[in-house]
This record gives C-alpha cells, sequence and structure tokens, in this order.
C-alpha cells in the first residue's frame, strides 16, 4: 500500500485519438471506496456517476488521512479573480471547494445530489449543479457564483429584480435560482412565462415563492432586452 | 456513489477525449452524436431539431437544465436501471443492488415500476427519455475495446432483468461508448415524445411515447413506437407497429395498436394504473404525430 492515489497526465496515449487523460488510481484502505470495477465503472457509470465520486468525498474530507501524494494542484478563474488551490483532494466538488475551501458560502447545499439546484453556479457560461461535478475535471475553467453577479454596490438587474418582487422567503434556494435565472435569460428560455417555469423547474423553492421569482425573471428580461433570442 | 450504492475504487475522467461533435455521416446515412456530447447541446443542435425531432423533446423531457448541461450522451445511456429499493443501502434487499437478495419492490411500494418485460428478480424501470426516442429511431451503439470496435443496434443494447437484474446493458467492462449513430430516416420529422408525469417537469415518466409515422396516401405505411417507464429498458412497441401497417391512422386503429402491446403486461399493487396510462398514451401520441403535416 505504497501509493494512495497515482494521479497521471497522459500526453500521449500511442494507440487512438485519447488526448490527454486524468487517471486516478487508489486502494482500497478508505473505507467509504471499496473495491468495484475501477476504471470500468466509471466508463459505464457515466458521468453523473463519476461526478458523485465526490459523494464519499464530502463526508470524509475531514477524516482521511490524505496524503500530498493523492492531492492535485487546480487552477480555476472565479468571479473574475485567479485561484490556484494547491493540495486538493480529487474527490472535492466543486460546491464543496467554493464553500469550505475558498469560503464563498453563497452557492448553498441544498440537497447534494442535483434535485434542487440550491447550488447551481455557471462554469464557463452554463448553469450546472456544483455538486454534481469534482473540482479536478473543471481545471482551468471560469466560474461564477452569486458573488460575482454584483458589479461592486451595484447589484446585478437579476438580483434587484428578485429583491423587489420579494422572489424568496427563507432565501436559501435564492442564490441558485439568481445563477439559473441569469443563464435562463442569456440562453434565450426567457419568452414566455410557460418557458420560464419549464427552464427553472430544476430550481426548486421550499417556500414556494415561484411567483415571485417569475416576475422578477420577467423584469430583469426585459431590462436586458434578451428576451426574444431564439 | 452519493448513496453509498456505488463504492468505486477507480475513477477516470475521460472528459477530455474529442468525443463532443455532433456530425453527418457521409453519404447520406445519418448523423453521429459523440458520446461526450451534452445533453443540452444535443436538443437544440440543428441536425437533430431539423431532422429528429423527437429525440430533441425527449432530451428536454428529461432533468433540468443544469443536469442537461452536465450529462453527456453516454452517460445517459449508462443511467442504473433503479427504483427507490436500489438506492436505499439501509434496505437489505434489491437483487440489483446485491444479487440474489431479493427484490422490495415485488411486495413493496412499486408505483413507478415495471408492467412489460419484468421478471420477479427485478421490476426497476430505465428512467432514460432520451433513449426512449433512440430505440423509436433504432439508433446505433457504436462502442470501442481494446479488440476494436463495434456497434450495438439500440435494441440490444440495454437488458431485460431476467435472472441478472445487476446488469443493465451489454456493454462489457473494458468498452467505452464512444458515439451514437442516428440512421437516415425521411419520416422522423413526423415524430412527437409524450411524456406523463407526476409533476409538469422535472420528473421521472410514469409512462412516456415516442413515435414516428411514415404516412403515405392515408394509410400508415409503418410506425415507430417505444415506451419508456414501463420496462427494465426502453420498450420497443413492435406488436403495436404491427398492428398498425397498412392501416388506416385513425383513434380506433391507434386503440387496437395500444391493446395489442399492452395484452401481455401485468400490474403490480400499486402501479396497474400504468396499463391503461400507457394504452392512452400510445393513442394520444399516435393522434398527434398523424396531425403533423
Amino acid at each position: 500500500m505504497t501509493s494512495e492515489f497515482d494521479l497521471r497526465t497522459e500526453n500521449d496515449v500511442p494507440s487512438g485519438p485519447i488526448g490527454k487523460t486524468l487517471i486516478f488510481t487508489r486502494t482500497s484502505r478508505r473505507r467509504f471506496l471499496l473495491q468495484v470495477t475501477a476504471a470500468i465503472a466509471a466508463f459505464t457509470l457515466g458521468p453523473r456517476f463519476l461526478a458523485l465520486a465526490q459523494a464519499a468525498a464530502a463526508g470524509a474530507t475531514k477524516t482521511a488521512d490524505l496524503s500530498t501524494h493523492d492531492a492535485v494542484n487546480v487552477h480555476l478563474r472565479i468571479n473574475g479573480k485567479d485561484y490556484a488551490i494547491d493540495q486538493l483532494d480529487p474527490r472535492v466538488t466543486v460546491l464543496d471547494l467554493l464553500r469550505e475551501r475558498l469560503h464563498l458560502t453563497g452557492s448553498k447545499k441544498g440537497c447534494d445530489h442535483g434535485q434542487c439546484g440550491a447550488c447551481t453556479v455557471l462554469i464557463n457560461g452554463r448553469r450546472v449543479n456544483s455538486c454534481l461535478t469534482l473540482a479536478v475535471v473543471n481545471d482551468g475553467a471560469e466560474i461564477t457564483t452569486i458573488e460575482g453577479l454584483a458589479n461592486g454596490e451595484q447589484l446585478h438587474p437579476m438580483q434587484a429584480a428578485f429583491i423587489k418582487h420579494d422572489g424568496f422567503q427563507c432565501g436559501y434556494c435564492t442564490p441558485g435560482q439568481i445563477c439559473s435565472a441569469v443563464a435562463l435569460v442569456k440562453e434565450g428560455h426567457a419568452k414566455d412565462d410557460a418557458q420560464i417555469r419549464e427552464w427553472m423547474s430544476g430550481n426548486i423553492c421550499r417556500c414556494g415563492a415561484y411567483t415571485n421569482i417569475l416576475a422578477a425573471i420577467k423584469e430583469a428580461r426585459d431590462q436586458s432586452g434578451a428576451a426574444v433570442k431564439g | 456513489m452519493k448513496m453509498g450504492v456505488e463504492t468505486p475504487s477507480q475513477l477516470v475522467d475521460i472528459k477530455r477525449l474529442p468525443l463532443t461533435q455532433i456530425e453527418e455521416l457521409p453519404n447520406g446515412k445519418g448523423v453521429r452524436v459523440g458520446a461526450l456530447v451534452r445533453n443540452s447541446d444535443m436538443a437544440e443542435h440543428p441536425l437533430i431539431t431539423s431532422r429528429y425531432p423527437v429525440l430533441s423533446q425527449a432530451v428536454l423531457a428529461g432533468a433540468s437544465p443544469q443536469l442537461r448541461n452536465l450529462a453527456t450522451t453516454g452517460g445517459n445511456l449508462l443511467q442504473r436501471t433503479r427504483c427507490y429499493y436500489f438506492y436505499d443501502p439501509a434496505f437489505p434487499a434489491c437483487n440489483k443492488r446485491k444479487p440474489g437478495s431479493g427484490c422490495g419492490a415485488l411486495e413493496g411500494f412499486n408505483r413507478i415500476h415495471a408492467i412489460l418485460g419484468q421478471s420477479d428478480q427485478c421490476i426497476a424501470t430505465h428512467p432514460s427519455d432520451m433513449c426512449v426516442a433512440m430505440a423509436a429511431l433504432d439508433a446505433v451503439v457504436r462502442v470501442q475495446g481494446p479488440k476494436g470496435g463495434r456497434e450495438i443496434p439500440f435494441a440490444d443494447f440495454h437488458r431485460l432483468p431476467g435472472s441478472t437484474p445487476e446488469r443493465d446493458t451489454n456493454l462489457v467492462r473494458d468498452e467505452l461508448i464512444t458515439a451514437v449513430d442516428l440512421p437516415a430516416i425521411p419520416f422522423a420529422t413526423r415524430s412527437h415524445y409524450l411524456k406523463v408525469r407526476d409533476r409538469a417537469s422535472y420528473a421521472f415518466a410514469l409512462v412516456s411515447v415516442a413515435v414516428l409515422l411514415d404516412l403515405n396516401g392515408g394509410q400508415i405505411r409503418s410506425a415507430r413506437i417505444a415506451l419508456g417507464g414501463v420496462a427494465h429498458k426502453p420498450w420497443r412497441a413492435l406488436k403495436a407497429e404491427k398492428e398498425l401497417a397498412g392501416k388506416k391512422p385513425d383513434p380506433q386503429a391507434f386503440r387496437l395498436a395500444a391493446e395489442a402491446e399492452l395484452a401481455d403486461a401485468r400490474g403490480y399493487k400499486y402501479n396497474s394504473f400504468k396499463i391503461e396510462m400507457a394504452k392512452r398514451a400510445i393513442v394520444r401520441a399516435l393522434t398527434t404525430v398523424a396531425a403533423i403535416a
């Protein structure tokens, strides 16, 4: 049991157009990640489960004896600022990195299973559930969180509209709602009420502020002039 | 993995492989969708929306915009067939999670479960919408292994549970999906995906139907129908298709076809409603498609 993690970057794979591929190898020392079928697991389970690898990690980062050999270095540009993150446990999700390591706690952990949308952030301009994607596979990415939307003291129009229309009650889902709504308008999926409801369905509001969220999105959309793309 | 159902010791990030293209196949043979094309990109790609509207509709009926931004073609294909008994490791019985341990759903709360092709080992349903459309389109899954590549017809890709419900697909250990080929089907423009679910959005199908109709002078030349939410795999409705060939596209023919397909259906305590629901969904989807100009 000499090496917990064997992290290699293969730039020249002789057969086929493989390109640059990261391979993580791990012994079965950690209880939470037992044997199963190694590399093939990632292939057969697909990206959702690949991202879910971190499952175990979330609970385990505190207790796992992560040796320096296991850790990876990741570079991210978050809210316009460069972050060189050293010694990162490769099982950490973007959400846990943001909250626990970088203390950007605006993005919320609701379900941690990609069901509620509270953790929604923009990665390279697309809205994603940050609880379902590992930080290490996003190396080099540009991330925008709720903290990065305002321009200094000037709120983003979507933030201002949420306040004006009372688009929240407890506020826990709000950062995800707003990030999602910003992407929604940019995507051109905010044409009418029905389309907004459908394309915001990945953000659950347990307080039921949907009516006011809809009103806020419409106002921000009209201000942005991006209503009728597509 | 987050539920502790899967505990792999090794993960490989394949996201940097060059499998992100949607491209036309030579000689008008159809369209190839790379394994790493995101679901959101597939759904809005001009080659898909113009030639295979049923596929675009199906993808957009699945998950949420955020999830579709992460989900890929290959990943969607490899979603586990599953139910809540599979998801809960605290529950001892699940033949899929732990072969030989039994099926909690058979006598349990089985509202979302299968009515076609199931076994007493497993009555879970395949969750994908995308795959239902691909089944109707006779897509071909291209895979690569150390010994070379092979092509798997869509109908042979996913498996019925039989006595080995732990195996969802016929992909073998050392194979990787590289692409899905969609054959050229001129009448695929006359297609539709209908999804019936508990919520208006962001819910798995209770029943879904993908339909393509080839009409010729007021007659059905051929129909392609696949069902979701009813079986361990996307369910190609061959009996209904056979019933429809040569018929006039009217409600009576549609109902007879639906009856034929569901003749062998078997429900359980909480999901028997799905049998009639599937029949009506087939009729409604066919009615919608027949009305497409």
